[in-house]
């Protein structure tokens, strides 16, 4: 039991800045960017591929600028070649996937087996004893946070905000709309690869396949979190629930899995079920509630 | 201060559909005009409007603001000099950011705040006090969405935002047309009170007859996307509702005109 809350605490942390990025990206600018699967195989390999070279700090530094790249590659489409948001992602992502081979060595998949990974690394300083790659994603998470929290509130912050909130206003106030979801995308798929990068590390591998359906469990995770945290319509909340939800999902998947109530295959159904619910629930608490009310006017 | 020079637009060229929404516009406004805009709907008084905010780039013509060309200028440059108001009041303030920070984008337009700089305590004191201004009790709820105020009050916090760094040119778009009679007052009290301190050159549509004639040192009349009429100091003091109805009966055959003396 404690290594299955350990491992989903440590997954939690990684995962939840692909939460982050979906935050920004579809709650705040209100994108959906598709890019996020491709992204993430992006940053992981990326980073696993430097770690195998001896240098995994580097890594995850290359692996968050691969994905500004590729957010930069997306906003580009939709906000200078007129391509809809949606689509952008899906040619940006399917272009990924052969540009993460080329960066996995033409191969689809790559392990370390005695590389240094920033984990190791950092079980060697000694700190934070056998919980040390917890501590690890927990300080890389909490940064992240913070840097989002302050981003959020600065003057480009404020102007990316205004973007998904009414588009019209921004350029009345002189911000060009097409910088800012640039800005914006280009941060989302940053946290999405350093995402990718740490989790390629933690598992000490890449697989071409692994950003499958990173979109919707990040949405899942969003979601879950923003029901679990309650309090003051804010940023810091919003924030804090990406990690939350993140939490509580992985939580709920080791325990699905140990407890065999779901094959490991059928675990990308469940969620996507899951989402599909969770995204579906207003409209069909209205409808109900129409329904309901229908039906007590026609008794009358 | 601003000048149209044959300004051409059509909408849905070489189509059933097609309209001349500007034909061949020449206009001169010179520093200082208040000048009302009157028309019936679809006579391109918000397309005029567009034309000059830069929502799309004209078929033929020039604008020249200041003696620079800025025809080809993209909005969100334009709106550096140009403030607008529309007739939504939801169209001109972000509804989930509070008043506070939806002041402090529309500062942005003064150019100084820095990219990666933060409201600070001084900001938040100089908006405060901005906003008391208003007189309406905004400056205690500055941490409030904007989405919870009333239509009323969202288009004082618009008109505060546009004129916050004075623009050197104002397009009210029908901004009191949506808001009831008393909020309608107040805010056209308060577009006269900023325009004036401000010395900022205005242009207002409106469709109400009397207000067009009251307000502002000239007024345009427009049908069919041309100016039929322009008439301004004394000549326009004389002139009264009556008159106008009398002389564009045609033109003015449009039950959103408010001729009535309210």
């Amino acid at each position: 039991m404690g290594y299955i809350l350990q491992t989903a605490l440590q997954l939690g942390c990684v995962y939840s800045f692909v939460a982050l990025a979906l935050f920004l990206s579809y709650r705040v600018l209100d994108i959906a960017d598709l890019t996020t699967d491709g992204a993430f195989v992006l940053g992981m390999a990326v980073s696993v591929s430097w770690c195998s070279n001896g240098h995994p700090w580097l890594g995850l530094l290359f692996a968050m600028l691969a994905g500004g790249c590729a957010g930069f590659v997306t906003a580009t489409l939709q906000t200078r070649l007129g391509v809809p948001s949606i689509l952008a992602g899906i040619v940006t992502n399917t272009g990924l996937y052969t540009v993460n081979l080329m960066a996995m060595g033409w191969s689809s998949n790559i392990s370390l087996l005695k590389s240094a990974t920033v984990f190791t690394l950092f079980q060697q300083t000694g700190i934070a004893g056998k919980y040390n790659s917890i501590v690890l994603c927990g300080i890389f998470t909490i940064v992240a946070m913070g840097i989002m929290k302050w981003f959020l509130s600065t003057r480009l912050g404020l102007s990316i905000r205004a973007t998904g909130d009414n588009a019209d206003m921004v350029s009345a106030s002189s911000i060009n709309p097409c910088f800012t979801i640039t800005v914006g995308l280009i941060v989302a798929n940053m946290l999405t690869a350093l995402s990718g990068g740490l989790a390629g590390q933690l598992q000490k591998s890449a697989d071409i396949n692994a950003g499958t359906g990173i979109v919707t469990i990040g949405l899942a995770t969003l979601i879950i979190g923003e029901a679990l945290v309650h309090g003051k319509k804010s940023i810091g909340r919003n924030i804090v629930a990406c990690l939350v939800g993140n939490v509580v999902y992985r939580c709920i998947y080791a325990f699905v899995l140990s407890s065999h109530m779901i094959p490991v295959e059928g675990l990308k159904l469940m969620t996507a079920f899951v989402v599909a619910l969770a995204i579906a629930m207003p409209h069909m608490k209205d409808t109900y509630h129409m329904k309901q009310r229908e039906r007590r006017e026609k008794k009358c | 201060m601003l000048k149209l020079e044959h300004i051409q637009k059509t909408f849905n060229p070489g189509t059933l559909n097609e309209k001349h929404a500007l034909d061949a516009i020449d206009l001169e406004v010179h520093d200082g005009d208040f000048i009302t805009i009157v028309g019936s709907n679809g006579a391109g008084k918000s397309t005029l409007f567009n034309a000059i905010g830069g929502n799309f780039l004209c078929d033929e013509g020039r604008i020249i603001l200041d003696d620079q060309n800025i025809t080809f200028t993209p909005e969100y440059k334009r709106s550096k000099y140009i403030g607008r108001l529309f007739q939504d009041p939801m169209k001109g303030t972000a509804p989930h950011m509070t008043i506070q920070e939806n002041l402090a984008l529309a500062y942005l337009r003064a150019g100084k705040a820095r990219t990666f700089s933060r409201i600070t305590k001084k900001d938040k004191e100089k908006f405060q006090d901005i906003v008391a201004q208003l007189g309406i009790g905004l400056e205690n709820r500055m941490d409030a969405p904007v989405g919870t105020l009333s239509g009323g009050q969202r288009q004082s916090l618009t008109l505060l935002m546009a004129t916050i760094v004075p623009p050197k040119l104002l397009l009210l778009d029908e901004h009191t047309a949506a808001l009831d009679p008393s909020a309608a007052d107040n805010i056209m009290s308060l577009t006269n009170r900023i325009v004036k301190e401000n010395g900022i050159t205005c242009l207002m549509v409106t469709h109400n007859m009397k207000m067009a004639l009251e307000t502002g040192n000239r007024m345009l009349m427009m049908h069919q996307g041309k100016i039929i009429y322009d008439v301004c100091g004394k000549e326009k003091a004389r002139l009264s509702v009556e008159d106008l109805m009398h002389r564009f009966h045609d033109s003015l055959n449009d039950d959103r005109i408010v001729l009535t003396e309210d």
